[in-house]
């Protein structure tokens, strides 16, 4: 699966995809769920929860371990994906459409000044 | 993932062709798995897969003194196994700790091959040949890993699939061998496994394997793969829920078997009706642990939630911790967390439950027998 331009890639394999009505959708990159192997859990946190800059969204486990997912900019959860909840292995399979994790409102992406394009994060990574 | 200097097996090829994701394993480069881990779990479940075990450590024992050497370090009794016939054993250490577990195959009263773990090869080739030396035994010792490769296919569908071109193997009982030839080559065919499946394992020389395998996986029949490829993650998810112990888990040096609940493999009167049999190393402290009783034994657990209990998690009752986790995984055929571990002997009963500690959250794991995956039983002749 080719990574997406509309989208923008930590250093901790997030990707991060701002929305027209304002919000930010994010999720774990391709290269991330391979290294994970098959994701078995998806535990974000609740809608309403605010975050730190640098802090957790939540946490993904896989058949090998588990693993914490940070936004790298402040924001409010106000949706997460139950689909992904109920059927973990859609971050593997539909890594950035159908295993999104969660979308986040009063996120700033500009303030994230580490953030990469989808070039540079696949030269990154080995693709 | 750095792959300079691991040691790659003669199927190592035929896996980069098919996917394979590759990983360190004890210092060899082996597939963790070919796609999901979790697809390859149910393939071998419910029809046939194979995994490259060519990193196992094989030994050829020959010679005057080498059944009474085998008898010396294995847990089970050596004298008086029948040719074509394989026997699971512990190697143990004077305390009774597990040095290894192995697989004795008995090819002539004076030719045994020995099948260790990929973690321990060094580690027994170094300690057999000092006893080797300090019992003054007459045998020869050859390391034939890096000469042979080993594949394990297991799964339902393996006998039907594996009997198209040799009769004799879909008769053989489980734990026996035979000796087939494949076009030039020469092949130890084993009803064994580490699934809870039926299936064989495969040992052949490095050269042939390469033409061997193709042929053993019927790949040109069609378009669909008869066997599917599987990694060393779907092998553990497997042999977790067939409860089958794995070293550095279940077993190391500082347990004992009987504590593993691998009673059934150690023969605590060896000797005891027929000196040639002799004692094994490691007996006398393991006739004393079965006196005293054991402190500590395995037990399976499930676990509440859908969070994985993994190795070194810790076991709790009213607070105390008094235990911890072996294994453990989300079993994909039970659709549960499953676990392995050990606490105290009198807190063991099916039943008990107790408090594991997840790391960011607790939940309850409860004591169920094992295994958890009842495996389909053998049908022979």
């Amino acid at each position: 699966m080719s990574t997406p331009a509309n989208c923008r890639f930590s250093e901790t394999h997030e990707w991060f995809r701002q929305e027209t009505d304002g919000t930010v959708t994010m999720g774990i990159t391709q290269h991330a769920a391979d290294e994970l192997t098959d994701i078995t859990f998806v535990e974000m946190k609740a809608d309403g929860t605010k975050i730190t800059a640098g802090g957790t969204v939540g946490e993904v486990e896989s058949v090998k371990t588990s693993s914490e997912i940070y936004i790298p900019c402040a924001g409010t959860v106000v949706a997460s994906n139950e689909a992904a909840h109920q059927d973990p292995s859609l971050l593997n399979s539909d890594p950035y459409g159908k295993g999104w994790l969660v979308r986040l409102s009063d996120c700033d992406l500009s303030k994230a000044t580490d953030l990469m394009d989808a070039k540079t994060y696949d030269a990154k990574n080995g693709h | 993932m750095s792959t300079a200097n691991l040691a790659r097996t003669p199927f190592h090829h035929w896996s980069a062709e098919r996917g394979a994701r590759f990983v360190d394993f004890t210092g060899w480069e082996m597939p963790m798995s070919y796609g999901s881990i979790i697809d390859e779990h149910h393939a071998c479940r419910s029809g046939a897969a194979f995994f490259d075990v060519s990193h196992m450590g094989r030994l050829r024992i020959t010679g005057r003194h080498a059944r009474k050497f085998l008898d010396r370090v294995c847990t089970r009794q050596i004298m008086g196994m029948e040719r074509g016939t394989v026997r699971y054993s512990l190697v143990c250490n004077e305390r009774g700790g597990v040095r290894d577990d192995v697989l004795v195959y008995c090819y002539e009263e004076d030719d045994y091959m020995m099948v260790v773990n990929a973690s321990n090869r060094l580690k027994i080739l170094d300690w057999f040949g000092s006893i080797k030396a300090r019992e003054n035994m007459t045998f020869q010792m050859e390391d034939v890993t890096a000469d042979t490769a080993m594949a394990a296919i297991q799964g339902p569908k393996v006998i039907d699939i594996v009997g198209t071109f040799s009769r004799e193997i879909p008769t053989l009982k489980r734990y026996r061998f035979a000796e087939k030839s494949l076009m030039i080559a020469k092949l130890t065919v084993s009803r064994t496994g580490y699934t809870g499946e039926d299936g064989v394992e495969i040992v052949m020389g490095s050269t042939v394997a390469k033409f061997v395998l193709p042929m053993l996986l019927r790949e040109k029949e069609g378009v669909t793969a008869m066997v599917r490829p599987a990694g060393l993650g779907a092998r553990d998810s497997l042999r977790t829920e067939a409860s089958m112990p794995l070293y550095g888990h279940e077993i190391t040096e500082e347990i004992d078997p009987l504590s593993a609940g691998l009673g059934f493999a150690v023969k605590l009167d060896k000797g005891d009706v027929d000196t040639r049999e002799g004692r094994f190393i490691g007996q006398e402290a393991l006739l004393k642990i079965k006196a005293d009783g054991v402190q500590n034994s395995l037990v399976g657990f499930e676990v509440e939630g859908r969070r994985s209990a993994r190795q070194g998690m810790l076991l709790y009752q009213g607070g105390k911790h008094v235990g911890h986790v072996s294994s453990g995984c989300l079993s994909p055929t039970l659709d549960k967390v499953i676990a392995m571990g050990y606490v105290p002997a009198a807190m063991s009963a099916v039943g008990t439950e107790f408090e594991l500690d997840l790391g960011k959250v607790k939940t309850t794991a409860k004591v169920v027998k094992m295994p958890f995956y009842n495996p389909v039983r053998t049908k022979t002749a």
